[in-house]
This record gives structure tokens, C-alpha cells and sequence, in this order.
């Protein structure tokens, strides 16, 4: 009987265990109604403005957070920022950002085709929503607008740059005019320059040819521009002393213009019949192929010197390693900074990054590159007394001096 | 006239340059992209000349009986049959007489290398004539063969197998291996330069020896070590190296100002 009463108050318990249950939802849709309270507090103070120092296409957006963001119910977990070209919408997704942002750059496509295009000179309206965990919770800002984005003819963030590049020009302008009215200019002496005609007489002795490889560049890397200046000069001399020179390339255009430098050399030298068109020739734009077509000729030919001017990268320490198992005299340069220490090892004479540049200038020895050279020396020299003042002015934490050469994209 | 046109192009352009730099505006960007495009037209162009000076430096080379003249028949044959590979594609499942087209024409220009390469008239003559039956033979096939077909215009070719395993089995381990060679190379360098001849010697092994221990984490005093190896690359390392990086920097805007002035003219072969 006991056991018959106890099945029996078990079974009316969980009757009104299940009943409880159900009535459940009432009290969760109860929390529904009180979840209004969960809803954050908008964003304020929206501010929409043209992105400065572009080409047009953006909108910088920038808003104080939510009362909720931080503090207060602390339920923010991001903005959503929407956008249309009309104040009633329909308002398109600009960008999402996480709770504590207070800007958002809308950056959109130049192509009318794309669907990230933002049109120029046209209103726009914005409006951000303050997102909780749950999506479904959010509040939604006012609409902003209307802004119109379009595109700067000046960047103002890159004067520091446009003043350095005028102050550097005028220098040149006042050392070449210095220079031409015969004013005696000092320049160090360069031991890899100064080896060029050395090594081109040592080939000429041994009958053996010279190897000039430009390097890796394009014929638009400045390095290369000097490489062909000091190819020039080279040419010149071998074509004087009757020399055999090969100039692989691994550029076409490169090989194009080198053409012309090696020929322009010959005539000048006077012996334009010497010249054919095979020293300087196509090789292949694949890397490691060129140093394998590089290195055989090295090995085959047994050049006196090799001449390595211009843009490496991990060719050149297998090209003048080889260079130097081969017994040739080696003179390099290179803007490479990580290059440079292979190329020290491995030739016996290294221009160290500005000496390719100041090559040219060196080997003329004419008033123009002279003066434009001493440009180079005096801006160096304001680079370093900058340097010095600038270390001491963010030591003292004087951020006016420092931000003066602060230059923003 | 034929000096002042190109100086003239360089100083309007290079001054353009100059001027996008300053200018984010939209008009600027479209120019400055409209002339990139200009300098992939151009390279496009280059390459064709470039691919003919392979091609007369290599027929040069066996015309002289050179040393290692048999490599220029490996590349002249290589480019060519690679060329071939990726501007034709089978039609359906087999290949036909693809491989007889491919050896025809392999053939064909060997036998042109060597009628280039040939002194006498009767040597020309057969070499002329075994290139002009094999160069025949080559068009009847590809031109009564359907199950592989030329794709000119569009990118079959790029996925014909023969094209990728190629360059997938052949070019990359060739390429792979010579890339490899720089461990070797490095090591050999290295011996050379960390031989403490004098004391900046001594001291360059020193440094080098103190770096290289860096990461080793069971040599005693590692993290000492470590220590002193990266203050050695943070600080005097990175001092010399920005140094050099200045110079480079003033060195490019004097000569890009030289070369658009007209002042430096060594690229036009006038010094």
C-alpha cells in the first residue's frame, strides 16, 4: 500500500514537474518583453567626412560609442555601419567594427562595375548599429548625411617629402652651377672604381674577356641606370683596348638598352667595327637559370674580371663565388643591403649601396655629376645633424620637432 | 633630333612621376596606371627580341664549334618544344601522332641549327633539305591529325600535360637544385670571411660565432648569449644598416633628378 501511495505521488509529481515546465515559456516570453532593457543605448555625435588625401571613394566615419560600450550594461560587442545614396535607404553594409571603435574608414571601389563602388561628389547618408551578442538586439543610430566624397589634388601628408625633394634639388642646382663656373670639387677616391680600368688592363694582358652582368633589375630600377652609366664607361675602355666583353641579361629591355650603351661605346671609342651585337645578349628571365647559364659561361670563358653592377637577390653569391673559383678579378655593386655582405666575401672590390650611384659621376668626372654628387654629400650631412636633433627632440619628448617629418599615405 | 626626343620623353615623364606622387587625385592614378601598362606593352615586345638574340647567340655558338655549343641545341630545342606544348592540346582521349609531331618538329630545328651552323654548299644542302622534309612532314601531321588541335587565342595549351610536367619534372628540381647550391656557397664564403687574419677579423668571427649561438639552447649562458646576439643585430647592425639604406635613398633621388634633368645620359650610351 505504502509502495502504492509513493508510485502514486511520484507520478503526480512529475505531472506537475510537466506542468511547471510548460508554463515555462510564458515566464520566458515575460523575459522577452523585459529584454527591451538589454537593448544598448545608440551610438552619438555621428560625423561623416571626406577621407582626406585620396583619390576620392571614401568616407571617414567617426562616432562617440555607446553609453553600453565599457560600461553600463556593457553588452556591446560591435558596430555595423550601413550606407546609401538615398536618406530613406535601402542602407547597404559598409564595414563592421568591434566594440570600443570610435572610426570607420568606408573605402570603396573607383569602378562603377564594382559592387564596393562609392560615387563621387554624390550625397551620401550613413547609419550605425549597435550590435549586442545576440543580433537580434541591437538599436539602431539616426540617419547621418548627406557627405560627398571626392578626390584631393594635393597630398598634404607627403609635404615633408615634397620639401626634402625640393631642398635636395636646389642643392643639385647650386653645386652643378658651382661646378661649371670651375670650382674644384673633392671626391673621395672609390677602390672599386678605381680597380675598373686595372681589371680591363689585366684581361686585355691575358687575353681573356670581360663579364659585366647587370643584375636582376628592370630597366626602371635606378640601380640599373647606374649600372648602364658604368657599362658605358667599361665598354668604352675595352673597346679601346680591343678587349672581348659579354654582357648576359636577364631582362629583354634591359638587354634592349645595354645594346645601345655598348654600341654608343664602340663608336665613341672609335672602333664602331668591333662592335657586334652578340656581347650583350638575351639569357632567360627564369632566376636560378640565369645563374646556371651565368656561372657556365664563367666557366667555360674563364673571364679576367667580372663586373657584377646593379640589382641581386639570391643570385649573387652564387654567381660570385663561382666568379671566384674561376680565378677572375671581381668588382660589384649593389643597393641590395642584404646582398652586400655576400658580395663583400666573395669580390675582391664591393661599391657599397650610394657608390654605384656616385660611379658615374666618379668615372666623368665631368662639373654636372661632380656637383650633383656633393648635392648627395651635403644632404647626408642634413640628415645626420637632422638625425642628431631628432634623437635628442623625441628623448625630450619635443613631438612638435618629430611630427614636422611624420610623412602619412 | 634622335637624342632630344628620348631626353624630352624622359623629362616629361619623369617629371609626371614625380608630380602622381603628390597627387591621390583620380585623373593622376589613371595616367600612372595607363603608362605601367605601357611598360608591360613594351616588355612584351622586348621578349620577342630578346628571344631572338637567344636564338642567334646559340645557332652562333654551334656555327663556331664553340665550347658547350651541345647546350645551345638543348635550349634552342627546349624553348621551341615548350613553345609547341603550350599552344596545342588533344581533342579527345588519345594523342594520335602528337609525339610524331613533336619529334618532327625537334628534328626540324636541329636541322636548321645545323644548316646555320654549316660552311660548305653541300653540307648547306643537305641540312636545308632534310629541314624542308621534316618541316613538310611536321605541317602534314598536324594537318591531317584531329586528335590534338593549335590553341592560339585561348588557354588550352597552359593545361596540356606535356607543357606542365615539363616544367613541374624537369624545370623546378633543375631550378630547385641550383637555388640548394647557395648552402654550399655560403659555407665556403664563410670560411673565407670569418678567417681571423687581424683583429677586425677576429672580431667579425667573434660576432658571427656569438650570433650564430643565438638559438642554440644547451650551450652554457644561452639566454646570455642570446642576449648579446641580438643586441648585436639590434643595435650596431641596424645602425650601419640604416646608414647605408640613407645613402641608397639619396643616392636614388640624385640620380632619378640627374637622369630626368638630362645631366646623367649613361643609359642613352652618353656618359
Amino acid at each position: 500500500m505504502k509502495y502504492k501511495i509513493l508510485i502514486v505521488g511520484m507520478v503526480l509529481l512529475f505531472g506537475l514537474s510537466s506542468v511547471w515546465a510548460q508554463s515555462e515559456p510564458e515566464e520566458s516570453d515575460s523575459v522577452v518583453i523585459d529584454s527591451a532593457e538589454l537593448f544598448p543605448a545608440p551610438v552619438s555625435d555621428i560625423k561623416l567626412s571626406d577621407k582626406p588625401n585620396d583619390h576620392g571613394h571614401a568616407v571617414v566615419v567617426t562616432w562617440e560609442p555607446s553609453a553600453d560600450d565599457g560600461g553600463g550594461k556593457n553588452n556591446v560587442v560591435q558596430y555595423e555601419i550601413y550606407w546609401s545614396t538615398s536618406f530613406d535607404g535601402p542602407f547597404d553594409t559598409a564595414g563592421v567594427v568591434p566594440s570600443g571603435t570610435r572610426e570607420f574608414e568606408h573605402v570603396g571601389s573607383k569602378d562603377p562595375d564594382d559592387p564596393k563602388y562609392i560615387p563621387d561628389n554624390t550625397d551620401l547618408f550613413y547609419q550605425i548599429d549597435v550590435v549586442t551578442a545576440d543580433p537580434l538586439i541591437r538599436t539602431t543610430s539616426g540617419t547621418e548625411g548627406p557627405v560627398q566624397c571626392s578626390g584631393q589634388w594635393y597630398n598634404t601628408g607627403r609635404t615633408p617629402v615634397l620639401i626634402a625633394v625640393l631642398i635636395f634639388g636646389l642643392l643639385t642646382a647650386v653645386f652643378v652651377t658651382s661646378a661649371r663656373k670651375g670650382r674644384k670639387l673633392y671626391v673621395r677616391p672609390i677602390g672599386g672604381i678605381e680597380a675598373v680600368d686595372d681589371a680591363i688592363g689585366r684581361a686585355t694582358e691575358m687575353g681573356r674577356p670581360i663579364l659585366y652582368v647587370l643584375g636582376l633589375g628592370s630597366a626602371a630600377d635606378v640601380a640599373t641606370i647606374a649600372s648602364f652609366t658604368i657599362l658605358g664607361r667599361v665598354a668604352k675602355r675595352v673597346a679601346e683596348y680591343q678587349t672581348e666583353l659579354i654582357v648576359p641579361t636577364y631582362d629583354p629591355i634591359v638587354m634592349s638598352v645595354a645594346q645601345e650603351v655598348v654600341k654608343s661605346a664602340y663608336y665613341d671609342a672609335g672602333r664602331p667595327e668591333d662592335y657586334k651585337e652578340d656581347i650583350v645578349h638575351f639569357v632567360t628571365q627564369s632566376q636560378f637559370a640565369y645563374v646556371a647559364a651565368v656561372n657556365g659561361t664563367m666557366l667555360r670563358e674563364l673571364p679576367a674580371t667580372n663586373v657584377y653592377m646593379g640589382k641581386f637577390f639570391a643570385e649573387s653569391l652564387l654567381l660570385a663565388e663561382t666568379g671566384s673559383l674561376a680565378g677572375s678579378i671581381q668588382i660589384s655593386g649593389t643597393d641590395e643591403i642584404a646582398q652586400i655582405p655576400f658580395f663583400i666575401v666573395a669580390c675582391d672590390y664591393t661599391l657599397i649601396g650610394e657608390e654605384l650611384y656616385a660611379a658615374s659621376a666618379y668615372l666623368g668626372r665631368e662639373p654636372k655629376l661632380l656637383g650633383s654628387l656633393k648635392a648627395q654629400d651635403w644632404a647626408k650631412a642634413a640628415v645626420v645633424i637632422l638625425a642628431i636633433i631628432g634623437l635628442i627632440a623625441a628623448n625630450l619628448g619635443w613631438d612638435s620637432f618629430t611630427n614636422l617629418f611624420q610623412v602619412v599615405d | 633630333m634622335r637624342r632630344q626626343i628620348p631626353f624630352a620623353l624622359v623629362f616629361i615623364f619623369g617629371f609626371f612621376m614625380i608630380f602622381q606622387f603628390f597627387v591621390p587625385h583620380e585623373t593622376s592614378e589613371f595616367f600612372y596606371e595607363f603608362l605601367l601598362d605601357w611598360i608591360i606593352v613594351i616588355g612584351i615586345f622586348a621578349l620577342a627580341l630578346g628571344i631572338w638574340s637567344l636564338f642567334k647567340v646559340s645557332v652562333e655558338k654551334i656555327k663556331l664549334g664553340k665550347e658547350g655549343a651541345q647546350y645551345s641545341y638543348v635550349t634552342l630545342v627546349g624553348l621551341f618544344l615548350m613553345m609547341a606544348f603550350g599552344f596545342t592540346q588533344k581533342t579527345g582521349e588519345g594523342w594520335g601522332l602528337y609525339f610524331l609531331w613533336i619529334v618532327l618538329c625537334g628534328a626540324c630545328i636541329v636541322a636548321l641549327m645545323r644548316l646555320r651552323a654549316s660552311a660548305s654548299a653541300g653540307s648547306k644542302r643537305m641540312w636545308g633539305m632534310m629541314a624542308l622534309g621534316l618541316l613538310i612532314g611536321a605541317v602534314l601531321v598536324a594537318i591531317f591529325d584531329d586528335a590534338w588541335a593549335f590553341y592560339f587565342y585561348t588557354q588550352e595549351g597552359l593545361s596540356n600535360s606535356m607543357f606542365r610536367d615539363f616544367f613541374d619534372y624537369i624545370m623546378m628540381p633543375i631550378l630547385a637544385t641550383m637555388f640548394a647550391l647557395l648552402a654550399f656557397y655560403i659555407a665556403s664564403a664563410a670560411y673565407r670571411a670569418f678567417r681571423a687574419r687581424n683583429l677586425l677579423a677576429s672580431l667579425l668571427l667573434l660576432a658571427a660565432l656569438l650570433v650564430m649561438s643565438r638559438f642554440n639552447p644547451f650551450l652554457p649562458g644561452a639566454e646570455y648569449v642570446a642576449k648579446a646576439s641580438n643586441w648585436l643585430m639590434n643595435v650596431p647592425n641596424m645602425a650601419a644598416q640604416r646608414a647605408i639604406v640613407i645613402g641608397i635613398g639619396l643616392g636614388i633621388v640624385g640620380t632619378a633628378l640627374k637622369v630626368i634633368l638630362g645631366i646623367e645620359r649613361g643609359y642613352m650610351g652618353k656618359g
